[in-house]
């Protein structure tokens, strides 16, 4: 790149084009920020100055206020336990079952492992449907309890694969030698592929995180009756739904669900609520883009 | 002792499987403990569900147990294509699927070109973490977000339009139909954009510096260089994302519009899914509205295969 230098002479087409960009490159910050902006100001903004319109990026009247007043729904804040746990058991549980299938297919001797695998790709093509996956959690008696969202998700197809070719590229003198020295295939397993998989592990959980933390829909379609098994995104689903409904249309057939306190709670809490289900996941990405960015490829390569 | 296979693939143990079947399964048995529940796991919670599809040749009543249903032949798939309302969801289906196609296909591409052409690291690596930021925000925080924009009292993009007399007085865009496509596409490619762009930049990094020395050296300018080198290098990628866009085309979920949507733009919002789910399950017609979904997975399989044939003949790309 050095002895290049004198090439890098800049033609003003060139400082058109990079100025260009960087002009296009700032407009798609602003509109990836700002809706995130937007929606904090408001949270930290006197509610009842919040009527009277013209928040925009920063608050006018400062106010932790509006998040006192969510800690006092009681159905937010089973909603947030509820939400935690499920990300919690789900991604630990996840993460086990996917590494440990991954583990299994990554060994070149497994008698099974072509059996084992197909069961497992099929499932990226395959699906039942909603009605007919509806009628099972029904017959398994799932519904109404909160291993419905935890089983079904246990193990994804695409979470094994891009574990797998990780594993795959691992040094195999690695387990060589402990086999040798008599450890079994699981010990293998827990004690030194697992600690060298760290970096294709945190993208899985982030990945089992994520998902986990902005499920809303298996809430709705089988807990909706039980408000102890409510989780956060469904709660703030029911109150965005109420007043975007409130506000013009009046309320669908099968989303009549609302009940008479979101109903009124105003735009700044609303938006505090948004705040506080949005804020967990994004403390936590950027720490892990990294590995992310890599997991990805390695997924798609494949 | 192989050491020249190590290369290839950690082929360890060299298998025995060929001497004997039942004494290779006792060795491995741990691998078998570590993978068959899973396997049966999978089979419960994503084959299972498949048999279920039985529901719609019968006059499903859930009361009543498997034998004690009355099968009923195509029944549903008759009543299906004479119901007039199913043209119309199926016209949103398609028209949303080829938008988000189109759409979240090209875009991501765009932005992962200009970000490539971008020097400053610094500059760039922001840029690339908050453009990831609204993918790992839920469909749900999602709709409010857009909602809030587009309100007609202190929505951003009202005030903008009104400020600059581009419109006389604010557009309800979320309560007229005609704005639903537009709005729901713009939404998912402001949730997406960034996230479906890491696999072209990745693709982006993996061409060889000395081309774009050479050209630069030959002459060409940067949209040349783009042109020429920067697309044709990430060519084969770009073919597998495609192929897996349009099998996934159809399926494209009904989360974005059950969110997005409400009563005053039913006739633009909703997709055969949503039709399904408030018809099926909402309304206790399972058997109709399992037939509903049979029709997608039909319809989603034959574009993928269709799609996959096609590249394949065209360029010996194959996802299969």
């Amino acid at each position: 790149m050095m002895k290049n230098m004198k090439l890098d002479r800049v033609t003003l087409p060139e400082r058109m084009f990079d100025i260009c960009n960087y002009i296009f490159m700032g407009v798609i910050v602003t509109i990836m920020l700002y809706p995130f902006l937007n929606v904090l100001a408001i949270s930290l903004n006197d509610s009842t100055d919040t009527v009277r319109g013209g928040i925009y990026a920063w608050p006018r009247e400062f106010t932790l206020n509006n998040y006192a007043v969510i800690m006092q729904y009681d159905t937010l804040i089973t909603g947030f336990m509820n939400s935690v746990l499920r990300t919690v058991i789900g991604t630990v549980l996840g993460l086990i079952a996917c590494s440990m299938v991954a583990y299994t297919l990554s060994r070149q001797d497994f008698q099974a492992k072509k059996f084992v695998s197909i069961a497992i790709v099929l499932t990226m093509f395959f699906s039942g449907g909603l009605i007919p996956t509806y009628m099972l959690m029904r017959d398994l008696e799932l519904i109404n309890t909160f291993a419905v969202y935890i089983f079904p998700l246990l193990i994804s197809a695409w979470n094994v694969i891009i574990i797998r070719s990780f594993m795959d590229n691992l040094p195999v003198a690695l387990q060589e030698s402990a086999k040798i020295d008599g450890a079994n295939d699981f010990t293998i397993y827990w004690k030194i592929i697992l600690p060298i998989c760290k970096p294709v592990l945190a993208t899985i959980a982030l990945f089992i995180a994520v998902m986990q933390w902005n499920m809303w829909f298996d809430t709705y379609i089988y807990n909706s009756t039980n408000e102890s098994l409510t989780t956060l995104q469904y709660e703030l689903m029911k109150i965005l739904e109420s007043t975007s409904t409130s506000a013009g249309a009046g309320m669908d057939s099968v989303r009549g669900t609302a009940d008479q306190t979101n109903r009124v709670s105003p735009e700044s809490v609303r938006m505090a609520i948004t705040i506080v289900t949005m804020v967990p996941i994004l403390i936590v990405y950027p720490f892990l883009q990294k590995y992310f960015v890599k997991g990805m490829t390695l997924g798609a390569v494949k | 002792m192989e050491i020249g296979k190590k290369k290839a693939q950690p082929n360890l143990w060299v298998p025995d499987n060929k001497k004997n079947f039942w004494k290779t399964m006792k060795n491995q048995k741990i691998l078998y403990l570590m993978s068959i529940p899973f396997v049966v796991w999978i089979f419960v919670f994503n084959y299972l569900p498949v048999w279920g599809w039985t529901m719609a040749f019968q006059d499903f009543r859930p009361g009543r147990s498997i034998t004690e249903q009355e099968w009923v032949g195509f029944k549903h798939f008759i009543t299906l294509f004479q119901d007039p309302h199913f043209y119309l969801v199926l016209r949103n289906t398609l028209v949303m699927s080829l938008m988000l196609l189109i759409v979240g296909f090209t875009i991501p591409i765009i932005f992962a070109v200009s970000l490539n052409e971008l020097k400053d690291s610094l500059f760039k690596r922001s840029v690339q973490t908050i453009s990831y930021l609204p993918h790992f925000v839920s469909w749900v925080v999602v709709a409010g977000i857009v909602t809030k924009m587009l309100s007609t009292d202190g929505g951003i993009i009202n005030d903008l339009l009104v400020s600059l007399n581009i419109i006389e007085s604010p557009i309800q865009f979320m309560a007229q139909g005609h704005w639903f496509w537009v709005i729901l596409t713009g939404a998912d490619i402001w949730k997406e954009m960034g996230w479906n762009s890491i696999i072209f930049l990745a693709a982006m990094a993996g061409v060889d510096p000395q081309l774009y020395e050479a050209a630069r050296v030959d002459g060409a300018n940067r949209w040349r260089r783009i042109w020429h080198i920067t697309l044709p290098g990430i060519r084969p990628t770009i073919m597998v994302i495609l192929i897996l866009s349009i099998g996934n085309m159809i399926s494209i979920g009904f989360e974005r519009q059950l969110l997005l949507g409400n009563s005053l733009v039913r006739e633009y919002s909703e997709v055969l899914e949503l039709y399904a789910l408030n018809y099926g399950i909402g309304m206790g017609n399972y058997s109709y509205g399992t037939a509903l979904g049979i029709f997608n997975s039909m319809v989603s399989i034959i574009l993928l295969l269709l799609a996959n044939g096609f590249f394949k003949r065209m360029s010996n790309t194959s996802v299969m």
